[in-house]
Parts: C-alpha cells; structure tokens; sequence
C-alpha cells in the first residue's frame, strides 16, 4: 500500500504548493511513491479524505478554516506545516496588530466578507507534527523532507541560521562589507540564501532561528543609520506573527 | 624547512611566467580578486586577473575595499592584508560527497568511496596566518593513522605562493600570536612586494625549479633591508594583541564566569566567527537522496559550534544558549587546542572581528578573562 497525501490550502497565496508542482522529474518519482489524494492546485479533490500524511499551506483566518483544520487534524496520520503563514501566520498576520478597519475603506460590500480578527499559524489550533518554513518553501526544503517520511526516519530539519549556508556558498557578508541591513543572522536557512548571493540584504522570509537574540542585531541596524521604524520594519515584514518577532515589529496602537 | 637559494629580485610582470608555468604542469591557479567588495581567492589563468593597488579597511565587524591614490603602490597586486576565508575552503569545502550508495534490482546495497576528482592547485596571495592556520589543520586532518584521505590528497596537491604581509589591517594581531607578518615556513615560493616588483626565494624544490629558468639577479641589500623595514612596520603597526598565548590556567574555573554571560547578550549564535576561522573544522554529516530512493550521497557539510544541533548528545543540546556556545568557541580556541594539538587554535587573521555581523571583538572579550583575574 502507498501511503497517501493530501496538500490543503488556508489562507495564502498557493506559493508554497508550488514546490510541489515545481519539482519536475521527482514528481513522477513521488507519484509512484505515493498516492495524492487531494491536491486542489494539481486537479486531485477530495478534502475529506483520511490520509497518511497532510501538508497544510496557509493561515486561520476565517471561522470556516477553524473547523476545517480540526477535520483534517483527525483524518489525517502526519500534519506538516508547509510555509511561512502555515508556520507564523504569514504575512496577513500583520493585520493582527492593527485596530483599523482596512476591510471597509478597501472593499465596497465589506459585510459580504466573514474573517477572524487575527491570522494564526496551524499549530496555535491543532497539533502539527512537523513545520517547514520559507515564504514559500523551496521544492529543495520538500525532498528531502519527503526522502526521510518515505524511508521512515525522523526527518531532520537543521536549525542553524542563514549566515551558515550563506557562508558555505563563499558569499561576502553584506552587512560586513556593505553595511546592508541583513536579516540572516537570526533568520533560518534552508532558502539556499539565494538573496544574500545576488546582493540582497536577507529580509527574513524564513521565519526567525528557535532562540533569535534580536536586540544586538536591531542596534546594528541603528547603528547603520536606520530610523527606529526602519528597524522594527525589518521583524514586522513575513512572519510578524512568530513569536520571537512578536514583541519587534510595528504595533499600530 | 629545506631553504633553497637566497632572495631574489622578480619584476612584476615576471610573476607571469610562473603562473603560466604552474598550468603548464597542470595546475589550477586561484589568486585573489575582488567579489562583492571583498578579497576572495578564485580561478585565475593570467597575472593580469589580480587587481591592482587596492587596500583593505577592516574594523570589529566592518570591511572595506578602496583604491590607495598612492602613485607608486598603485601597481601593487597585495596591499591588503586579508579576505573573509583563508585556505580552509580549498582543502576542506563547505560541502562534499564522502561516499555512495546504490540499491540494486533485489534491494541489495552497494557502497562505494568517493574520491577527489581535482587537478593539483596553486594559491597565489597566501599570507602568514593562513600558513599558520594550515599546519593546525594538518595536524588536525593527517593526524598519523587516522589520515582523511579528501584533505590528504588536496594537500599533497597543492603550490603556495605566499606573500608576506605589509598592509595589516586594524583587526590583525598576528605578531602577538607570532604567526606572521613575516613568513617563516610551509611556502613554495615566498614573495614580498616592494614598489619595483618582488623580492623572492624558493621553500621546496618544486619552487627553485620554477626560479630556475627565470635567472633572477640576487635582491641587493637595500632591497632586503626596504623589505625588513616593512615587516617590522606591519607587526609595530597592529592594534590588537593577544593577552596570552595559553588560556588554559585563565579560563580554569570560570565556566560560570559573568563574563560569559555579558558576551551572549551581544552574540546573535550566527556562527559567522566560526565559519570565517582558518581552524574551525567541524562538521556535521547528512544523506542526500533523490524521491527515486535508489541512491544516496553521503555528505559532510561544514557546522559551527553555535547552531543548536550540534552539540546534540540522545536528543538534548548539551550546550544549550548562547553563553554556553560562546564559551565553547571562545575556550576550545584559546585552551582547549593546546590539550588537543600543543599551540593556540588562534593565528590572529583578525577575521572573527570583522566579520562578526555585531563587531564582538574576539581579543578584547578574551583579555577581559585576564583582567578579570589579576
């Protein structure tokens, strides 16, 4: 018997379902791994089946996504977080700390749309059993992740910040050379540190490291010529919603 | 070291021929040159590649390249003192395969060695620290009867052409650990720049082979004494300096030192320090499979004592924050290394002051430990 797949979608952008559809020739391999029973963005239907392992995308943000992850919590062996709003919130998490009503100066009948207050990640109402984050996950995160669950061994996901794989790849420092506001240092890797390697200061999109020591590096910041608000932009981007960033970014009082 | 033949004199452009020599016997050439604003060793096939009269300003946890306006030093090729790695990368790279393994027809396994597939290299540029740091990683990778067979044959491959150091940078304090400006072993051919060109000799017969052909006139003495007078300058002129060589009676009984603690307010545990370092050699192993399920690589992937995985032992951190981390780095540098190899992990390249993302100044939080105790 395969073990079967589900890939479920919350609130989100599908990105982080990509890395699926993304993957090219493994996909095959892993269609005959495993059967997918429903994948919504590949064609396959079938939300209420019981499966072996579910991947989730996406955050609570609406009373329907609250009941629905508690249906798939009970159907389904494994629950694996798939990105950033799944994991943290996402970047819709942003909304959480603003008291103005964006909804009715945005939509014309703002009474036709039914959301939560907050955007929350998945583990805040069911148990996950394993996060993968990325802002989206890379169909690189995914493989070996899916390796590890068919081979049936732990799946380990290193916890080391970007400036690691960042350093591996010879990449200069940018905030060493170029006093960028780089992220990396108390960012998670896994992303290949793509940006960092083409010039771009890192922008944290995979969520913070398990136990950031954020206050050094936001007077680091300071210290470059950033405005306070400068600053705190840089923890209230993607993932304002994890809990290290929580207390940094922007709170619109 | 086997010394052959006395200083030289080599013009500039005559640094050519040997380039062009090394390939011919088949070696890949990497020199410095400049990426992203820093000095990075990379693939280099003629002498013209090198950049010109450029400098570095280092400072804790800055880096800078500028052009000196300087006239006559505008043709130097290594007035800067140091990039962000050293040799480490090329005799230890960040990532490589070990081994294989296959599944065949009937589930049956198949295991294979894999080797290193490199032409010889010769690196151009290398300076006293970095030798320094090589002969640790020596003892450290050709320990006898436990060889690692990847780094032992990339070393047996490898050319040097060291160039002795007279810009250092403010973060260097590699007099203190009397691993340079001046170059004293492990080399080739060992350069020093001067206005006019280069003074040179030979450390290896594979070396005097390549000055041979060239039948370089001997240095004068004013030359020889011009190249003194340099190094006596780049060692008066660095800022830093190590406390004591040999930390281990200083950081005896300070595991619960607040010191530590007020250094991991500081630190971020990016690990940066560690990775920067010519000495750091941990790593940490990993699998590499393809969803087909019919082959894996076997990889090791350099790690830092910083990330939360890696002191690990049944599933708990042994080491588990940032001050214990820290003190990790910190002791098995500056102590621990003598237990384990008789000298100081430390060659003073400065590098972990720069490019630490938050400035922490490795020399200065060490020598707070000595005052601490006196």
């Amino acid at each position: 018997m395969k073990p079967t797949v589900a890939i479920h979608k919350f609130s989100s952008c599908d990105g982080c379902q990509l890395a699926f559809l993304n993957m090219g020739e493994p996909l095959i391999d892993l269609a005959q791994k495993v059967e997918i029973v429903h994948f919504a963005e590949a064609g396959m239907v079938n939300p209420e089946a019981e499966v072996d392992i579910a991947f989730v995308e996406g955050s609570i943000y609406t009373p329907e996504d609250q009941q629905r992850i508690k249906t798939i919590r009970q159907r389904s062996g494994l629950l694996i977080t798939l990105g950033g709003c799944a994991t943290s919130g996402g970047i819709q998490a942003l909304r959480n700390q603003t008291r103005e009503h964006w909804c009715d100066a945005l939509y014309p009948s703002p009474e036709w749309i039914q959301t939560l207050s907050t955007s929350t990640p998945i583990a805040d109402h069911v148990r996950v059993d394993l996060e993968l984050w990325g802002c989206p996950v890379r169909t690189e995160q995914l493989i070996p992740l899916l390796t590890d669950l068919l081979r049936g061994v732990k799946p380990t996901l290193v916890d080391e910040p970007l400036c690691q794989s960042c350093k591996r790849s010879g990449a200069a420092c940018l905030l060493v050379t170029a006093g960028k506001p780089c992220m990396g240092s108390i960012t998670r890797g896994g992303c290949g540190a793509i940006c960092p390697r083409y010039g771009r200061a890192c922008y944290g999109c995979s969520g913070p490291v398990a136990a950031p020591n954020t206050a050094p590096l936001k007077s680091r910041f300071s210290a470059l010529g950033l405005s306070p608000e400068a600053v705190e932009r840089h923890f209230s981007m993607l993932h304002s919603g994890a809990k290290p960033f929580l207390s940094e970014g922007v709170k619109d009082e | 070291m086997e010394r052959v033949g006395g200083k030289r004199f080599l013009r500039r452009e005559q640094l050519e021929i040997i380039l062009q020599a090394l390939q011919t016997e088949g070696y890949r050439c990497v020199g410095p040159q400049r990426v992203e604003g820093a000095m990075v060793y990379q693939p280099i096939q003629t002498l013209s590649e090198l950049p010109q009269g450029l400098r570095d300003q280092q400072s804790a946890g800055s880096y800078r390249l500028t052009e000196t306006q300087n006239r006559p030093q505008n043709h130097r090729l290594f007035d800067w003192a140091n990039g962000p790695q050293g040799l480490k990368p090329l005799l230890f790279p960040p990532q490589e395969p070990l081994w294989q393994a296959d599944k065949g027809e009937r589930g049956e396994l198949t295991f294979r060695p894999l080797g290193v597939e490199q032409s010889p290299l010769a690196v151009i540029g290398v300076r006293g620290c970095d030798l320094a740091a090589l002969s640790l990683m020596d003892r450290h990778f050709l320990r006898e009867g436990a060889e690692d067979p990847w780094y032992q044959q990339r070393r047996q491959q490898l050319f040097l052409i060291a160039v002795e150091c007279t810009t250092p940078a403010q973060s260097c304090f590699c007099a203190s650990t009397d691993t340079g400006p001046a170059i004293k072993q492990d080399y080739d051919l060992r350069l020093h720049e001067l206005d006019e060109g280069f003074l040179v000799d030979a450390g290896s017969a594979q070396g005097a082979l390549l000055l041979q052909p060239l039948a370089l006139a001997e240095a004068t003495p004013s030359m020889v004494k011009q190249s003194e007078d340099a190094l006596q300058r780049a060692a008066a002129q660095q800022q830093r300096a190590v406390a004591t060589d040999d930390f281990r009676a200083i950081f005896a009984g300070r595991e619960t030192s607040e010191l530590w603690e007020s250094i991991a307010e500081h630190c971020l545990a990016c690990g940066n320090c560690t990775a920067v370092c010519p000495t750091c050699f941990c790593h940490r192993e990993e699998d590499v499979s393809g969803l087909e399920l019919q082959q894996s690589s076997h990889q090791r992937v350099w790690d830092s004592c910083f990330s939360g995985h890696h002191s690990q032992l049944h599933g708990v951190a042994v080491r588990s924050g940032r001050r214990e981390r820290y003190r990790q780095w910190m002791s098995h540098k500056l102590a621990g290394w003598h237990d384990q190899f008789g000298e100081s992990g430390c060659v003073g390249c400065g590098r972990c002051i720069t490019w630490c993302p938050v400035g922490i100044d490795f020399v200065a939080e060490s020598a707070r430990f000595v005052e601490e105790q006196l």
